[in-house]
């Protein structure tokens, strides 16, 4: 059955602006489904309105077949949400908050304690189950989030920034726990605007932009479009000046950097060789720019990927 | 599992959320209650209250007992209910309920809940308090209980609603002291509107907290200036008129969804 399944969603806020002009989205189930788009683009609104939070103006939501008006119960039992606020009561232990989140669900306190031992020590919060939500740091409050989304074990999770203002180490941590689950059969939609992150996790993309779906596909294809990429060398000698490098196309930055564009149809490998020709060493390469990234931008400001 | 099972729970979940929360900052909730009807009994009950005549055969300390009693119940039954949802709103956890499988009645009915706990709660305290003062009455009691618990019922249902239209904290202040206060004090607890000239007495008869406090004075003294049957019909009407509208803002997301 399909998790998400949107069709001509629109949503047209009290101050006229149009948030969402129509959208259809459908995400497959086990997908790990990327939902990306600058700030203002309609995400939010998209994420708000699958998880009843936004009043939609028109179209469908079905969420495992339930649709979002007529069985709301259906859909909403099978919606976890990682919202990008910090939304839970700052004065509550974290256990209780768990059980709260637990009881709306109809799991009892007992059961939800019982679910919530796991799911806390993998989160490296068991030994502050019982310290106010205040005192958590920002890490530790991202990872309540994840723990209160997961406790009624929800089929689709939606996660909406889930890693934003969180150390790498965390990060990391946190995407190993996202993959886990992902692999363990739950469905996973991510907003993020750290693209490396959902190039690394995700399977399926859509790109939203002033309301629009720009774009929806696979990660791979959508990568495969990319015509080239450009590299950073720094180099273990200095140079004077930008050495004559064709087919390849550069610049010198500065005496131990240089950038070059590896268009289409070259390697890495044949630069390589041709800086051993010119007796060029280099130490360390990286891209310029995230390869999503790159085509994000040119998606999102109108032109077609590079 | 099934929809029964899920509301059973998540209602109950909602009721000992709130009544954990209001019991956990007693000092704030349930004291001062305590201490400012005992400072009104002391005052008005036994200084001044002692050169007042009696009151339709009663003291003026015994007459003025319901109408303390039900004055605490209906300020913290709404102050419960006020401030409480605000506060989810105001740090947005009410999006936990609104994301969840939980009905728009039972998100009502556990607040509502909650409201009456501290206002029965409180009640009690009060009625302990008075006990102190003077000899405490209870003529009929299933009467006195259920004006009791439909009056801290319609008091937190109109802090809800107070709630939900609330934007910021002085939101949840205005009705309390602009409204709430002075239909209270006008509304019988310190006199009979026996006393008033024709023309107030049919005035009063507009102020919903009169037809409470009558109906409470009769329950424990066995005297109103209302016919109970009158009292009890208009409280209930008043619940199903402020339920009925406290469901429709929720089903429409006022205050709550953009």
């Amino acid at each position: 059955m399909t998790p998400l399944k949107c069709s001509q969603l629109t949503k047209t806020y009290r101050n006229g602006v149009q948030a969402l002009k129509g959208i259809d989205l459908q995400v497959k189930e086990g997908d790990f489904f990327a939902l990306l788009g600058p700030n203002g683009a309609g995400k939010s609104t998209a994420i708000g309105i699958i998880c009843s939070l936004v009043r939609k103006t028109a179209g469908k939501v079905a969420v495992f077949g339930h649709d979002l008006d007529e069985d709301p119960f259906g859909a909403r039992c099978s919606i976890g949400l990682v919202p990008q606020e910090f939304n839970f009561n700052q004065f509550e232990s974290v256990i209780n908050i768990i059980a709260n989140q637990a009881g709306y669900y109809g799991i009892s306190w007992k059961q939800a304690f019982k679910r919530a031992e796991p799911i806390l020590k993998r989160l490296d919060l068991w030994q502050k189950r019982h310290t106010e939500a205040r005192f958590l740091s920002g890490g530790m409050k991202r990872r309540l989030l994840i723990a209160r989304a997961l406790l009624h074990k929800p089929s689709l999770l939606i996660l909406d920034e889930p890693t934003a203002g969180v150390d790498i180490e965390i990060r990391h941590t946190m995407w190993q726990f996202m993959s886990e689950i992902n692999e363990q059969g739950t469905t996973i939609i991510l907003t993020t605007h750290y693209l490396e992150e959902a190039e690394s996790l995700c399977r399926n993309i859509a790109i939203i932009n002033h309301g629009h779906i720009v774009e929806c596909t696979s990660m791979n294809r959508l990568l495969q479009r990319l015509s080239g990429e450009c590299v950073v060398l720094n180099l273990h000698e200095p140079l004077q000046e930008m050495p004559l490098l064709a087919p390849f196309c550069g610049r010198r930055i500065d005496a131990l950097t240089l950038e070059v564009e590896i268009s289409d149809g070259h390697s890495l490998n044949e630069l390589f060789c041709l800086l051993h020709e010119k007796g060029i060493r280099v130490s360390s390469l990286r891209n310029k720019q995230n390869r999503l990234e790159r085509l994000f931008l040119d998606l999102v400001q109108g032109g077609a990927p590079a | 599992m099934s929809y029964s099972r899920v509301y059973a729970t998540a209602l109950m979940t909602i009721i000992r959320k709130e009544v954990r929360r209001f019991a956990s900052i007693w000092i704030q909730t349930i004291v001062p209650a305590a201490i400012t009807t005992a400072l009104y009994f002391l005052i008005f009950g036994k200084v001044i209250g002692s050169q007042i005549a009696d009151m339709d055969g009663y003291s003026y300390i015994e007459f003025i007992v319901p109408g303390l009693v039900l004055m605490s119940v209906l300020t913290n039954a709404y102050g419960n209910v006020v401030s409480s949802f605000y506060s989810s709103k105001f740090q947005h956890y009410v999006d936990e309920l609104l994301i969840a499988p939980v009905p728009d009645w039972i998100i009502l009915a556990g607040y509502v809940f909650g409201g009456v706990a501290r206002g029965l709660t409180v009640g009690l305290v009060v009625i302990l308090v008075a006990m102190l003062f003077t000899r405490v009455q209870l003529v009929h009691p299933l009467i006195s209980l259920l004006v009791f618990v439909l009056t801290a019922i319609l008091f937190s249902i109109a802090g809800f609603i107070n709630a939900v239209f609330a934007n910021n904290f002085d939101d949840i202040s205005i009705v309390p002291t602009f409204v709430l206060t002075p239909l209270t004090y006008l509304g019988g607890v310190f006199y009979s509107i026996s006393l008033l000239p024709p023309f107030w007495q049919s005035v009063s008869l507009a102020n919903p907290v009169l037809y409470m406090v009558n109906g409470f004075r009769y329950g424990m003294l066995g005297r109103s200036d209302i016919d109970i049957e009158i009292a009890l019909l208009i409280i209930v009407a008043f619940i199903l008129l402020l339920w009925s509208f406290a469901l429709r803002l929720l089903a429409h997301g006022t205050g709550l969804k953009t």
